[in-house]
C-alpha cells in the first residue's frame, strides 16, 4: 500500500503516518483491518504487530501480510516485553476501553514511543448537541448513547493531564478535521484528538 | 465443496536406521504416505500435514468404498482439498503416518527383524522429534529440500513446531493449530490415567498381545474414554447431552443411564476395534516427552530463537486440553524473538475438538493464510535455491 492509497483510505492515518519513523517496531493496537501496518509495512519498511479482537477482520489482515494477534485489550500487554517497540499506535481504540489508565500505563512500558487518538468530545458540534440537551452524534461519534461502544468520552484537555499522571510526555497534540489539521481552537474545531507521547 | 474424491496411500521404504532421542535405533523401517496436488517445477509448493494421536496419512479425499460399503473421508478433509483452506490446486500436500502408528507404517504389530517377531512392548518409545527426522527423510526421498508450510493440530501442531526449531531452513511457514509448547501436569495425568487402562488390562500381556491372538479391548476403551473427555468441553456436553437419560428413568444398576454414559462407551467401542494398544501408549509418551524449551532451562524464547518461519497459531476460548494460554505462550517466544507470527483465538464451543471441525472464522483465517503462502510462491518471494 501506498501513501496515496492510504489517503483515499483514511486520511487520519496518513496524517499520523508521518509521525513514524522508517523502520521502526511498531505495535497498532486495535489495529482494524490492518490497514495502517500493511502501509508502515510496505512504504515505510516498518515490522511488527497489530493486535485485534474482531473475528471478521483477522483475515482480512492476514490477506494483507499484517502480522496480527488476535486478543481483547483489556487483557493488556503482558506478551510483550518492557520497551519492545519504538512506537506504540492506539489509533481511535481508547474510546472503547474500559481500562483506559491500565492500556496507557502499558503502552508507556512497552513502547519508547507512542501516537494516540480518540475522537474529541469538545469538538464542537458536540457542545452544541450538549448544550441543546442531547448527547452528540456526529460522524466521529456516530452512536446513540444507548449503543455506543465509545464508552469512554474525553476532550484534548483531559487527555493531557491522563497521559502525565501515567509517565508519558507529550510531544506533541494534533486536532484533526476530516485528516487536516487545525490550529485555530483546536479543542473547538478537531473531532480527532492526536498525541505524540514519549515515555518519561 | 468438492472434494479430492478417491486418493490411495504409498509407502516407502528406509534401510537406513532411524537413530532415536532414546538412544535406540529402528532399522528397516517403512513409512506410509498420501500426497494431493501437484509438486510444482521448482519444488517450492509443498506443505506438509503433521497427524495428532488418532489419525493417519490419510488427511484427505476418501478411500474407495470397502466391502461393508463404507467410505473412509481423510481426517482433515473440511481443511485440505480443491478449494478448501490448503487448496490442493495449489499446494502439493503430503500427510505421512508417524513410525509406532497403527496405520501402515513400521509399529509394534509389525515384526522385529531382530527377533522374527512382532516388536510388541519392544517397539522403541519414539518422541516428535524422532518422527520430524523421519518425515524429513521421506522429503528427502521425494525430492523436497525446504516446505512452503508444515502444518498440524493438537500432537501435529507439535511436530509443526518441532521442525521450524530442528529444521530452521527446511520450513518458510509453520501452522500450528490448537497445540501447546508442553503438556501439563493434568494433561499428562490424563495420559496416564489412559496408559494405565492399558496396562491394568489382562489382555494386554506386556504389550506382546499379538501372539495371543487376543486385543486389550477393554484398557483401550477406557483409554478412549478418558481421552474423549478432555477433547470436549463441558458446555459442549452439557449442550449434547445434559444430564439426559437413555431409557427416561434410573435402572438402578451400573449399566447405561445417562446418554454421556452411552456415547463415551460407542466411542470407547469403535476405537477399541481399529486402534492398537501399543501405539496408544507410545503416542501418549510422545505428547507427555514434548517440551522444546527443556534443554534452555525452560526457556521458550531461547528454544524459537533459531527459527527462522513465519508462524500461523490458532486456538479455541473452550480447549481446556491445549488452552489458549497454551498458545499465547509459544506467541509470547516468538514475539520476544521477533518473528513474524499471526494468531487467531476462536471462541468456539467445542473444545479441542474444534480444530477438525467447520468453523469459518477459523478457516478464513487459515484459508487467507495459505492465500498469502501462495502469493509469495506465484512472486517469488523467498530464496528458490532453498528449494531445489
Amino acid at each position: 500500500m501506498n501513501f496515496n492509497e492510504l489517503s483515499r483510505l483514511r486520511a487520519d492515518l496518513a496524517f499520523i503516518a508521518h509521525w513514524v519513523r522508517p523502520e521502526s517496531h511498531v505495535l497498532d493496537l486495535g489495529c482494524g483491518d490492518g490497514v495502517m501496518l500493511d502501509y508502515l509495512q510496505s512504504d515505510k519498511r516498518c515490522i511488527g504487530y497489530g493486535i485485534e479482537i474482531d473475528d471478521d477482520k483477522i483475515p482480512v489482515c492476514v490477506g494483507r501480510g499484517v502480522q496480527v494477534i488476535q486478543q481483547d485489550l483489556e487483557a493488556g500487554l503482558a506478551i510483550f516485553a518492557d520497551a519492545a517497540f519504538d512506537t506504540v499506535l492506539c489509533l481511535s481504540a481508547l474510546q472503547m476501553m474500559k481500562n483506559v489508565e491500565g492500556i496507557l500505563r502499558d503502552i508507556a512500558r512497552v513502547g519508547r514511543e507512542a501516537i494516540v487518538s480518540f475522537p474529541n468530545f469538545a469538538y464542537w458540534p458536540h457542545r452544541v448537541a450538549l448544550m441543546r440537551g442531547r448527547m452528540p452524534v456526529s460522524k466521529s461519534l456516530p452512536y446513540e448513547w444507548y449503543d455506543t461502544p465509545n464508552v469512554r468520552c474525553a476532550t484534548i484537555k483531559d487527555f493531557e493531564e491522563l497521559a502525565n499522571q501515567v509517565g508519558l510526555e507529550v510531544l506533541e497534540c494534533v486536532a484533526l478535521k476530516d485528516g487536516k489539521p487545525v490550529t485555530f481552537l483546536p479543542n473547538w474545531r478537531g473531532s480527532l484528538a492526536v498525541f505524540r507521547l514519549k515515555k518519561k | 465443496m468438492k472434494s479430492l474424491g478417491i486418493v490411495s496411500p504409498q509407502s516407502m521404504h528406509f534401510s537406513v536406521p532411524l537413530s532415536l532421542q532414546s538412544g535406540a535405533s529402528l532399522c528397516d523401517y517403512t513409512l506410509v504416505y498420501e500426497t494431493y496436488g501437484t509438486l510444482n517445477a521448482d519444488r517450492s509448493n509443498a506443505v506438509l500435514v503433521c497427524h495428532a494421536l488418532n489419525a493417519s496419512h490419510h488427511v484427505a479425499g476418501e478411500y474407495a468404498a470397502d466391502k461393508g460399503g463404507k467410505k473412509s473421508v481423510g481426517w482433515w478433509d473440511n481443511m485440505v482439498g480443491p478449494g478448501k483452506p490448503l487448496d490442493t490446486d495449489k499446494f502439493f500436500v503430503i500427510g505421512v503416518n508417524n513410525p509406532g502408528s497403527c496405520f501402515g507404517s513400521t509399529g509394534p504389530m509389525h515384526v522385529n527383524p531382530a527377533s522374527g517377531k512382532p516388536y510388541g512392548a519392544n517397539f522403541p518409545v519414539v518422541t516428535v522429534e524422532d518422527w520430524v527426522h523421519a518425515q524429513a527423510r521421506l522429503a528427502d526421498a521425494l525430492g523436497i529440500r525446504q516446505f512452503a508450510a508444515v502444518m498440524g493440530g493438537s500432537l501435529g501442531g507439535m511436530q509443526a513446531m518441532a521442525w521450524s526449531i530442528m529444521y530452521p531452513t527446511r520450513i518458510r511457514h509453520c501452522v500450528v493449530i490448537a497445540s501447546t509448547p508442553k503438556l501439563s501436569a493434568q494433561n499428562i495425568a490424563f495420559n496416564d490415567v489412559a496408559r494405565q487402562a492399558i496396562l491394568a488390562d489382562p489382555d494386554f500381556h506386556g504389550g506382546d498381545f499379538y501372539a495371543h491372538g487376543v486385543v486389550p479391548k477393554n484398557g483401550l476403551r477406557v483409554a478412549r474414554m478418558v481421552g474423549h473427555i478432555t477433547y470436549l468441553s463441558d458446555d459442549d456436553m452439557a449442550e449434547k447431552f445434559g444430564r439426559e437419560l437413555r431409557n427416561g428413568k434410573y435402572q438402578f444398576d451400573f449399566g447405561i443411564d445417562f446418554e454421556i454414559e452411552s456415547y463415551l462407551r460407542y466411542q470407547g467401542d469403535k476405537f477399541s476395534e481399529y486402534f492398537d494398544a501399543n501405539t496408544y501408549l507410545l503416542f501418549t509418551k510422545a505428547l507427555d516427552y514434548f517440551d522444546p524449551a527443556r534443554e534452555f532451562g525452560g526457556d521458550l524464547t531461547k528454544a524459537l530463537a533459531g527459527t527462522q518461519a513465519q508462524f500461523l497459531l490458532a486456538s479455541f476460548t473452550t480447549d481446556w486440553r491445549f488452552s489458549p494460554e497454551r498458545s499465547r505462550e509459544i506467541v509470547q517466544a516468538l514475539v520476544n524473538n521477533k518473528r513474524k507470527v499471526t494468531y487467531a483465538e476462536i471462541d468456539a464451543p467445542n473444545g479441542h475438538d474444534a480444530f477438525l471441525l467447520e468453523d469459518p472464522r477459523y478457516l478464513n483465517v487459515v484459508r487467507s493464510y495459505y492465500s498469502r503462502v501462495w502469493q509469495e510462491i506465484e512472486n517469488g518471494e523467498f530464496n528458490h535455491k532453498a528449494c531445489a
